[in-house]
């Protein structure tokens, strides 16, 4: 009886774990198969396609200009990350190892940015864009990205900062390194991996974002990957490439799928170090 | 750039031992300089990107700024600010924030709370199933929105082949035309996509308990669901009612996916949609901010909120 009852238990835990699993992973399931499907093949719900179609891949490519698109949102990305790391850092130190009068304050109002709605800040952006005449190019949404990556890099490395260990700063001190040697030759080493984390985190942020690139940017050729699959569109209104608009989906997906499973626990502790110590 | 200058970047190590006092105090001060100059670059660009605009958005919402309009904006008082007020559709977009946070954030809590305690048992697959409980987070929003949006198409959707399947119902349905089910279509693709989120913050908070607490537990004989109520949830309160006002935080200013889900008719709006919609698709430039900084001083109130909770919640671990 008990055996059979321990069995049961077993059997209804290994059963929440599939379920948990398929519920997490259908969507993007669901996304693969649609992208490998073509014409009427798309309105038949099947498992997997009996004729994978490959072509969407190259159609997205060809019809749309998505590998222009997928170029802007690595440039955008890639710079705002090295740009907020880079202010990050020295910002960090001084919040992190350094005490002086007006700390809380200044931490809580770069926690209190990080939470801003971004939509009350558009039209005053909007209004810098156009005066720094940036409108409609890759340096406005760069510009306008550090809004969301600057608080979170400074307020996630500033909690690694703060668990180095005192004792190598006195050391340095007692061999009269200065605050500037210290922060970048005895302390960046010992961050990196608190960079990969950080930078990580704030690529995807960066690479995610939809109303500024929505609204800063006009032309196709401007435009970054979510607003470019957020507006693909067909032939007609009525006609949606859905098939294409998977496998952009897709092309999109797979390379971030990737690196959260290869930093899987580094992103955990980022996560964590960004909201719950606050 | 950075550099902040006056800073020399190598300086000649002198064998002084301990230094004396007097010098200490002259060493702290040139330290809390020091500190501002590291600090002066990100503060500098925090203003520009964020301090500057979000007051000219608080300035437009008292003017008749408008994007056709090339004439420099002209003060009008708290005209944009009644003109909102009274306008149905904001209020509208108002209760769909709210309805849309209020079970979007529940659900998740109660989902992330199953899935965090199911992840924090052990068992074979356990690193499988972390990972892929990770996926949904690490696709972008608008990604998920699409993916979803496909997945309720009215006529060749699966979700509507799967209902129709099983018999749950005998017609397709028009999942994300219809206002009142295309809140429902949003909240499903937010709690899938969110859910991930705090399951992360739940079971860090899990994994911190001590194993003794749930031995003694054990001992005197306290069943898995009195265990959990008596002791995990009040031990975990703090990191959750943190995670769940930061959750709270992001989806009072949701946009993206009411504006790639939906059909944005007015019915079917959030009160970020409404505020872009007046800038940029009518024009109205300062009416949007207006809109825009009503959201910012609700949204303002909850960051208060979670800057009390979230340092009660420190001190309470500290």
């Amino acid at each position: 009886m008990r055996k059979a009852l321990r069995w049961l238990g077993r059997a209804a835990f290994g059963l929440l774990v599939v379920v948990i699993t398929a519920y997490t992973l259908f969507p993007f399931y669901w996304a693969v198969v649609s992208s490998l499907k073509q014409g009427s093949a798309l309105f038949e719900v099947e498992a997997w396609p009996r004729n994978p179609a490959w072509q969407n891949y190259a159609l997205v490519f060809t019809e749309q200009p998505f590998g222009r698109n997928l170029f802007n949102s690595v440039i955008v990305a890639s710079t705002v990350v090295i740009i907020s790391l880079f202010l990050a850092v020295t910002a960090a130190f001084a919040l992190g190892r350094i005490r002086f009068f007006g700390r809380t304050p200044l931490m809580l109002m770069i926690l209190a940015v990080s939470m801003f709605p971004q939509i009350a800040v558009l039209s005053g952006m909007f209004e810098l864009v156009r005066w720094l005449g940036l409108y409609n190019t890759l340096p406005a949404l760069t510009l306008s990205y550090l809004l969301f990556t600057l608080p979170f890099t400074v307020w996630v490395l500033t909690t690694f900062m703060r668990e180095l260990p005192k004792e190598l700063e006195e050391a340095a001190v007692m061999d009269g390194a200065s605050p500037w040697v210290i922060c970048m030759h005895v302390f960046l080493p010992l961050l990196k991996p608190a960079l990969v984390t950080t930078g990580l985190l704030a690529f995807i942020a960066a690479w995610n974002e939809f109303l500024f690139a929505l609204t800063f940017t006009l032309s196709q050729e401007a435009r970054t990957v979510p607003v470019a699959i957020a507006l693909m569109s067909g032939a007609s209104q009525y006609e949606l490439p859905w098939g294409l608009i998977m496998a952009a989906s897709v092309i999109v997906t797979v390379p971030l799928i990737v690196l959260v499973l290869i930093f899987q626990r580094r992103i955990v502790s980022g996560l964590t170090a960004g909201a719950v110590k606050g | 750039m950075s550099v902040p200058s006056g800073m020399p970047a190598t300086t000649t190590p002198t064998a002084t031992p301990a230094p004396p006092p007097a010098s200490v105090s002259q060493l702290s001060r040139q330290r809390v300089r020091s500190a501002w100059l590291f600090l002066l670059p990100t503060l500098v660009v925090l203003g520009m990107v964020a301090g500057w605009p979000l007051l000219r958005t608080f300035w437009f919402a008292f003017t008749n700024a408008n994007l056709s309009n090339p004439e420099p904006p002209q003060f009008i008082g708290l005209e944009n600010f009644a003109t909102v007020w009274d306008d149905p559709d904001w209020w509208q977009s108002v209760r769909n924030t709210f309805f849309f946070t209020g079970i979007s954030v529940t659900l998740e809590t109660v989902l992330g709370m199953m899935i965090a305690l199911t992840l924090n048992t052990r068992f074979r697959g356990r690193g499988v199933l972390r990972a892929a409980v990770l996926v949904p987070w690490a696709i972008p929003t608008v990604v998920s929105a699409r993916m979803w949006g496909w997945m309720f198409h009215d006529v060749y959707g699966v979700i509507n082949a799967m209902f129709l399947h099983l018999g749950f119902i005998d017609a397709p349905i028009a999942w994300t035309a219809d206002p009142r089910l295309s809140m429902a279509a949003v909240i499903a693709v937010d709690v899938w996509k969110t859910t991930p989120f705090m399951t992360l913050l739940l079971l860090a908070a899990l994994q911190m308990l001590p194993d003794e607490l749930y031995e003694a537990a054990k001992l005197d004989g306290a069943g898995p669901i009195r265990v959990f109520f008596k002791v995990t949830l009040p031990l975990i309160r703090g990191p959750m009612l943190v995670a769940i006002i930061f959750r709270v935080l992001d989806a009072m200013r949701v946009f993206d996916l009411f504006y790639v889900l939906t059909t944005n008719s007015s019915e079917s709006m959030s009160m970020a949609v409404y505020a872009r919609q007046q800038m940029f698709e009518f024009q109205e430039l300062g009416l949007g901010a207006a809109a825009a900084s009503m959201l910012f001083a609700v949204i303002a109130m909850f960051t208060v909120v979670y800057l009390v909770l979230g340092r009660s919640a420190v001190e309470e671990a500290a």
